[in-house]
């Protein structure tokens, strides 16, 4: 599924915040994380994701990724409200639409690249041997055929993390979240992860939503929201995305 | 999404080989314990069993007294020939009665000497008793009549008194009495209270009733029924009779027993398995602290693994998928730790068996039991841990390190 000559207006909304809020605690320990944040991500799109720590862009992306719910506000995944779902209907959600790649990368240990990527595909129910050969496939896409049985103790961090990657699109999800994918990479191997990232993106049509603090990274995407202090600050377009 | 669960129960299982060995440990010695002592109560039990039968076939005891035990006797008048003359004669089920009166005694041979038990007994005693004479021979009829001072020892008697001699023909002395060893009992070995069955000398009765009680008294009429005969008509028949003679009337219980081998073996058998239940119940403690053992390091292993529950979370596991992991890992676990702890039990009660020479059992319901049992510890022990786990807060797991 190859999409070409998008522009963002034509393409339908994926994702859609309506005045969301976030508040921790309650009454005089309440602690307002996000206040009212509006935001369309469209399909298809690469979005950089920029503030501050303390800004609320965490907080976002955890209800962007169905792992929290928000206080007030609407959370429309594909023009559905997924705002006030169970706890079992966001893990069947993000099972079947997400894909998560972290900071820490976030690999089972002792457990080979294989049996990492296999993982959300066992959840699924895919069949051992349409799971091995999907699972190989993905990790031959981030470039690491042949290292299929190394556990991530045997490999070097931006390896990991391309087994993370791996294990994210091997399920071809609607939207990949990736929450500092390069926070713990030397130039290069942040280059190679963001190269990885905007490939996925254009060949695949897979929506991304990354967390970053560095710009060059940020420059990867077609946009980059801004936080500060629980509220959306700026949007701003990257002319140089082609 | 069993299927599921047990590949990734399987698969952490495999990630992590010594945790899970110290995991099982504990069940695997409580369902090890618990399988030895009920194989070697189960042993003991068929050695018993086993020591009856070959007291003789059909056999029924009649003793004075109503119960077994000690001063069970008091009061009651002992048995007397014409006791045994009638029931040989009035039964015709019967086809071997044998009388007999007990003493202990000292045997002294030379400068040896040894206390063993001293029973008048006539030929008869052999064919109830289903004894063989190994060296020697039988008391003559003349030797019986007459109240000769001959006997027949017992393979610990001839070896405690005579060591390597031949003890035919030597005279031991009984009390007062000298009298001539004529042979030698095949041995029958210990039973299995300890109790040494060759120890013991046998002389005619009437010599013992003579020489050593000076008295006419039976104590025990051991009487062997007839092959296809009933025991129960013939023990009915016999205590009909012995009320009679005995002059016992209508109401009046009897103040004699007969015993025929189901009670006797009830009585013998009821020992061990009590035994058995006990130390099987006190084995069955030792599994439930292996339960706990489970828990406990399932718990810890929750702890440890914090950050993978996360990602599976995060992936999209469902509460009960994280739940289930955690069960059948649980579970998986305690029935290995069952299947090797049933491996080591075999093992060991076999050796064990070999080293307190009785029979070694195979007891497949215990073995079913135990496994059983240890997988359901699993399920118990492991549901506290599991569920922990599956209710982790997907963000806090993922930030936990």
């Amino acid at each position: 599924m190859i999409m070409s000559a998008r522009t963002r207006t034509e393409r339908p909304p994926l994702v859609e915040l309506q005045g969301v809020t976030k508040v921790y605690g309650s009454g005089m320990a309440a602690m307002p994380a996000l206040r009212g944040v509006d935001l369309r991500i469209a399909e298809g799109e690469f979005t950089a994701v920029m503030g501050p720590s303390g800004s609320g862009k965490s907080t976002c992306m955890n209800i962007l990724g169905c792992l929290d719910t928000p206080t007030g506000g609407n959370y429309l995944f594909k023009n559905i409200n997924v705002s006030g779902l169970t706890r079992n209907q966001r893990a069947l959600l993000r099972r079947h639409h997400l894909g998560f790649v972290f900071q820490g990368y976030n690999l089972l240990n002792r457990t080979s690249a294989l049996e990492n990527v296999e993982l959300p595909l066992i959840y699924r129910g895919v069949k051992a041997r349409e799971r091995h050969h999907r699972a190989a496939e993905a990790l031959a896409a981030v470039g690491l055929s042949g290292w299929e049985h190394h556990t991530p103790g045997e490999l070097s961090g931006g390896q990991q993390q391309r087994v993370a990657i791996a294990r994210a699109i091997v399920t071809e999800p609607a939207l990949l979240l990736a929450d500092e994918p390069t926070g713990n990479l030397d130039t290069a191997r942040s280059i190679e992860i963001m190269e990885l990232l905007t490939s996925f993106n254009r060949e695949l049509g897979i929506t991304i939503v990354m967390v970053t603090h560095e710009e060059e990274m940020a420059r990867y995407a077609e946009r980059e929201i801004l936080f500060r202090d629980g509220l959306v600050e700026s949007i701003s377009t990257n002319g140089g995305g082609d | 999404m069993l299927t599921n669960s047990l590949l990734l129960a399987l698969r952490e299982i495999r990630r992590n080989v010594l945790r899970s060995f110290l995991t099982i440990l504990g069940i695997v010695i409580g369902v090890a314990a618990v399988i030895v002592m009920v194989t070697i109560g189960s042993g003991a039990t068929a050695q018993v069993t086993e020591q009856i039968a070959s007291l003789g076939s059909n056999l029924l005891m009649i003793r004075v007294g109503q119960r077994m035990g000690p001063g069970s006797a008091a009061g009651a008048p002992p048995f007397n020939s014409a006791d045994v003359e009638a029931l040989a004669r009035e039964i015709p089920a019967i086809t071997a009665v044998a009388p007999s009166a007990t003493r202990r005694l000292t045997a002294v041979y030379g400068n040896a000497n040894w206390a063993t038990s001293v029973t008048g007994v006539d030929n008869q005693f052999f064919i109830v008793r289903n004894w063989t004479i190994g060296s020697g021979r039988q008391f003559l009829d003349t030797e019986l009549r007459a109240g000769k001072a001959v006997c027949v020892i017992g393979g610990t008697v001839a070896k405690e008194l005579f060591g390597q001699q031949d003890p035919l023909h030597s005279n031991i002395r009984l009390d007062n009495m000298s009298c001539e060893v004529i042979g030698v009992l095949e041995a029958k070995g210990q039973s299995t209270f300890g109790s040494d069955q060759d120890d013991l000398v046998l002389v005619p009765l009437r010599t013992f009733q003579r020489r050593i009680a000076g008295n006419q008294d039976i104590s025990l009429i051991q009487v062997s029924v007839a092959e296809g005969r009933s025991t129960d008509k013939a023990k009915s028949d016999i205590e009909y009779l012995m009320r009679e003679r005995r002059h016992i009337s209508g109401s009046k219980s009897d103040d004699f027993q007969v015993m025929d081998m189901k009670e006797i073996t009830r009585m013998l058998t009821g020992t061990t398995q009590i035994l058995t239940t006990l130390l099987g119940a006190v084995a069955a403690v030792s599994l439930l602290v292996g339960g706990i053992g489970i828990m406990n390091i399932m718990l810890v292993s929750v702890t440890e693994r914090t950050r993978e529950i996360g990602i599976r979370l995060a992936i999209g596991a469902l509460e009960r998928e994280v739940l289930l992991q955690f069960l059948v890992e649980a579970v998986v676990l305690s029935s290995f730790g069952g299947m090797i702890g049933i491996l080591l039990a075999l093992s060991a009660s076999f050796g064990l068996a070999q080293m307190l020479h009785i029979p070694f059992i195979i007891n497949p319901g215990i073995m079913i039991v135990a496994f059983l049992f240890s997988a359901a510890v699993g399920i118990i022990f492991g549901y506290f841990p599991a569920r922990k786990a599956a209710q982790l807060d997907p963000i806090d797991a993922l930030r936990h390190e």
